[in-house]
């Protein structure tokens, strides 16, 4: 009895040895830590309704607007530098037929409005989110933030930082076939 | 006691009691309710709450952008009616358990909670067995004695 008693501290460590392990093999395999979990995948999107930033930017959009086909929602500020690194790739979406509807995260209707000039609006259309209330209702915690939403409504994917190259070809593409069907 | 040992003395507790109470309240005079009680529950409300970009400080702590969005909305909440519970439900329903500074008490926390008081509880036993094995061995060992100096 005593020397169970004895070896269980060692089965502990083991066990804890084991756990921590594998914990870092999952980090590997590209989990990062420092992403906080998305509480809405699997949700309904959120209510929305955000209106334009000006009458010569397409925008304004309510949570209607996303049913009926697979859509996403980027959130992007003007000030962002990587919202600029993942311009490329949105505009690759629109491509490819994909409706992009957008959320302008805490930003200045001059600011913004020059940066889509410059860098081109590939936007189906743009909601105005001057005090961030939408992307708290989004559970946003940072620029840029991408969503997938399936014709229903339903929110099957989150990207949190800047769609690259690579993230757009191994994620986004086929979650966005999966939320097709 | 000398003048400098008393100087020293006194630095050094008003250096601990630095480091024990939270200095960084980062709740702007703009964002403070005229309404002190509700801003009393705001406060207590977002001591609790994780800024999701800093993630070691609460909402309350934090001069990031985020958590500054989320105090204001907190206080929106509480002047449109809703109770602490409710307030921090919502917050809760859009960014997970994960916000909670405390990690609520349910099935998948259960190791986290239960886990540290049953491993206490074990190293205890095991403590106590050893001091008992210990406290019959030289009983033993005594008996031993006695009964050679008997011999």
């Amino acid at each position: 009895m005593t020397r169970f008693l004895l070896s269980l501290p060692i089965f502990f460590f083991v066990v804890l040895i084991g756990i921590l392990v594998l914990l870092t093999l999952e980090t590997k395999e590209g989990r990062d830590p420092s992403i906080v979990p998305s509480a809405l995948i699997g949700k309904k999107a959120p209510k929305i309704d955000l209106p334009a930033i000006s009458d010569n930017i397409p925008g304004g959009f309510n949570r209607e607007d996303l049913l009926g086909r697979v859509t996403v929602v980027n959130v992007f500020a003007s000030w962002c530098a990587p919202c600029l690194i993942e311009h490329k790739q949105i505009e690759q979406l629109t491509k490819n037929g994909i409706p992009v509807y957008a959320i302008n995260h805490h930003d200045k209707v001059t600011d913004v409005s020059l940066w889509l000039k410059k860098n081109g609006n590939p936007y189906e259309a743009i909601g105005f989110d001057p005090d961030g209330r939408a992307s708290i209702e989004w559970g946003v915690s940072g620029v840029p933030e991408t969503y997938i939403i399936n014709a229903k409504g339903f929110i099957t994917y989150k990207q949190s930082g800047p769609i690259t190259k690579s993230v757009l070809k191994k994620k986004i593409l086929p979650e966005l076939e999966k939320a097709k069907k | 006691m000398n003048v400098l040992t008393l100087i020293k003395v006194i630095t050094l507790s008003v250096l601990l009691s630095w480091s024990t109470t939270s200095l960084a309240v980062a709740v702007e005079p703009e964002e403070i309710l005229s309404n002190p009680n509700l801003e009393a529950r705001a406060r207590s409300i977002t001591r609790g709450l994780r800024c999701i970009v800093c993630q070691n400080q609460s909402i309350d702590d934090s001069t990031a952008r985020v958590a500054r969005d989320m105090r204001l909305l907190v206080r929106e909440r509480l002047i449109a009616g809703d109770n602490n519970k409710q307030v921090v439900d919502y917050i809760v329903e859009r960014y997970g358990d994960y916000v909670l500074l405390r990690p609520p008490f349910q099935k998948n926390t259960l190791a986290l909670w239960i886990g540290p008081p049953f491993l206490a509880l074990i190293i205890l036993f095991i403590i106590i067995r050893f001091f008992i094995i210990q406290r019959n061995q030289s009983k033993s060992n005594s008996d031993l004695l006695t009964f050679s100096d008997g011999e």
